[in-house]
């Protein structure tokens, strides 16, 4: 065991335990002030729910024994053989339990990522109930195929820090939510204007800062590659911040606040499969074209005529695509040994494995969650009513409101 | 007597205060507005999206005086609150039936 790991690791974990309610405050800015509340609480009650989600079942499945190279056992039901003593299979230098709750918040933000794709518009407990079985259903195995022993880590698919498990599931998913959900009440007629964009800022500002834990915390040491990840981490997100504004400058004639924020969580997306592969030169090319692709994907919305209402397709699904696919580009085993070279480092191969952990985890995160919304509109219906809608969620499903 | 209500570019209010001062006017009431005219609202952009604002923000003043000033009153307006684009705002000039100084009782006059 070492003692600088453990220490890392656990800031690492607390770091990402902030992108949390940093992400509560980045989509909070972003709706009608009437819904701020809501959607604050559609990250926040996470922390609870998969918390106690992951330390029953989620941990195991995800971690524990694998079967067949499609989960895990239940074998370390309610972290039951998780203790203190480093685990034999991953992060071998630090407890256990250290590892264990790192992990325990990537589950808890990835399904508060999608939370902005039906922002506004649907139940408290449908979206309880959604939650709970996404995070069983589509993140646990997903999460067992690319690192705890499943079929796509056996294959040689490179996913860091969390591109294809966190950013393309949650992106799928919003597009399905979407989809599933319908659009809001006058949709094209009304007016969706942001109603505290300081505050979205500062929530994009925690998920930078929380990101460096994500990324470089992935590492599960104290070592050079952790500083490989947390350097490549900032560069890229840095990169896409100015590509952002720099393409939303020449096509829509201003740079905007919120364009250097998206900017900066599309490039953050894009690196974090990659940044244990990549050097700094890569990142800036990683950063660059996911700051000007997802301002592209987040224009061409419009066209398709979905409600995502806060461009989780557009961010975390193209971002997150783009990142595992450069991530068969640029990886390098001069940057890390353990992983593979990409492409450019010739190594074709590692791209068509990239390619196959991509569409797998759209398909599946696709179907699953189609299934889900649909038993739980069935269950208990997904929207809230036309008259709750008008009156805002915070005082139609909380009771409370933001501002007085 | 005559109330003046006046709508300017916010950016404009300092001038007008200053110039009506300076002609003897003794107290006006500024508020925050929002509104059109053919000027037609404005433009914002988020993410790429485009919003049309329907009403923009403007100062009204309200300002009583007797009517001898009003002429002078409305050329140091039109002088100070002029940029020559569109939205410079207007000004609405209403009879007055009687002003009273809540705290002394005064009326007339002597009570703007």
């Amino acid at each position: 065991m070492n003692a600088g790991d453990t220490v890392f690791v656990l800031l690492s974990a607390a770091l990402v335990m902030f992108m949390t309610p940093g992400l509560a405050l980045f989509y909070g800015g972003l709706v009608r002030n009437k819904n701020v509340l809501g959607t604050i609480m559609q990250s926040f009650i996470l922390l609870g729910l998969i918390t106690l989600e992951w330390v029953m079942i989620g941990y195991s499945m995800s971690f524990g024994p694998d079967i067949g190279g499609i989960i895990g056992n239940l074998d370390w039901f309610a972290l039951s053989g998780v203790g203190m003593e480093p685990s034999e299979s991953y992060g071998t230098t630090i407890p256990h339990l250290a590892f264990m709750i790192f992990q325990c918040m990537f589950a808890i933000i990835t399904p508060a990522l999608i939370t902005g794709a039906f922002a506004e518009r649907i139940k408290f407990s449908a979206f309880i109930l959604f939650s709970l079985l996404w995070a069983i259903l589509v993140y646990n195995p997903l999460c067992h195929w690319a690192w705890g022993g499943g079929w796509m880590g056996k294959m040689g698919a490179l996913d860091f820090a969390g591109g294809t498990v966190v950013h393309i599931s949650s992106g799928a998913a919003a597009f399905i939510a979407a989809l599933v959900t319908g659009k809001r009440k006058g949709f094209g007629i009304t007016q969706y204007i942001p109603h505290n964009l300081p505050m979205a800022i500062t929530g994009a500002a925690l998920l930078w800062f929380g990101w460096f834990g994500f990324n470089a915390g992935s590492a599960l040491s104290c070592s050079g590659l952790a500083a490989n990840a947390f350097v490549v981490t900032h560069i890229s997100a840095s990169a896409a911040a100015l590509a952002w504004v720099s393409a939303e400058w020449i096509h829509s004639g201003k740079p905007t606040t919120l364009g250097a924020a998206s900017g900066a969580v599309a490039g953050l997306v894009a690196i974090t499969p990659a940044c244990g592969y990549v050097g700094p030169v890569s990142a800036i090319i990683i950063g660059l074209v996911a700051g000007a692709l997802c301002f592209c994907g987040v224009m061409l919305k419009s066209r398709f005529g979905y409600d995502d209402s806060l461009d989780v397709v557009g961010i975390h699904g193209l971002g997150g695509i783009w990142g595992a696919l450069a991530t068969g580009l640029f990886a390098s085993v001069a940057i890390n040994p353990a992983g593979a070279n990409g492409l450019f480092f010739g190594n074709p191969g590692q791209l068509w494995i990239q390619f196959i952990s991509v569409i797998g985890t759209i398909a599946f995160s696709f179907f699953m969650t189609f299934i889900i919304l649909k038993v739980v509109d069935l269950i208990i219906g997904l929207r809230v009513s036309i008259e709750d809608e008008e009156r805002g969620l915070d005082i139609s499903l909380h009771n409370e409101t933001g501002y007085n | 007597m005559k109330k003046l209500e006046v709508i300017i570019k916010s950016f404009k209010l300092d001038d007008v205060k200053e110039g009506l001062s300076a002609i003897g006017i003794k107290g006006l009431t500024v508020s925050e507005v929002k509104g059109f005219g053919r000027q037609r609202g404005h433009k914002e952009i988020y993410r790429g999206a485009e919003y049309q604002v329907d009403f923009v923000p403007k100062i009204k003043l309200e300002v009583v005086m007797e009517t001898e000033l009003v002429n002078e009153a409305v050329k140091v307006i039109l002088d100070k609150a002029t940029t020559g684009q569109i939205g410079d705002g207007k000004i609405f000039i209403l009879p007055v039936d009687e002003v009273i100084r809540i705290r002394t009782g005064e009326k007339g006059k002597n009570a703007i």
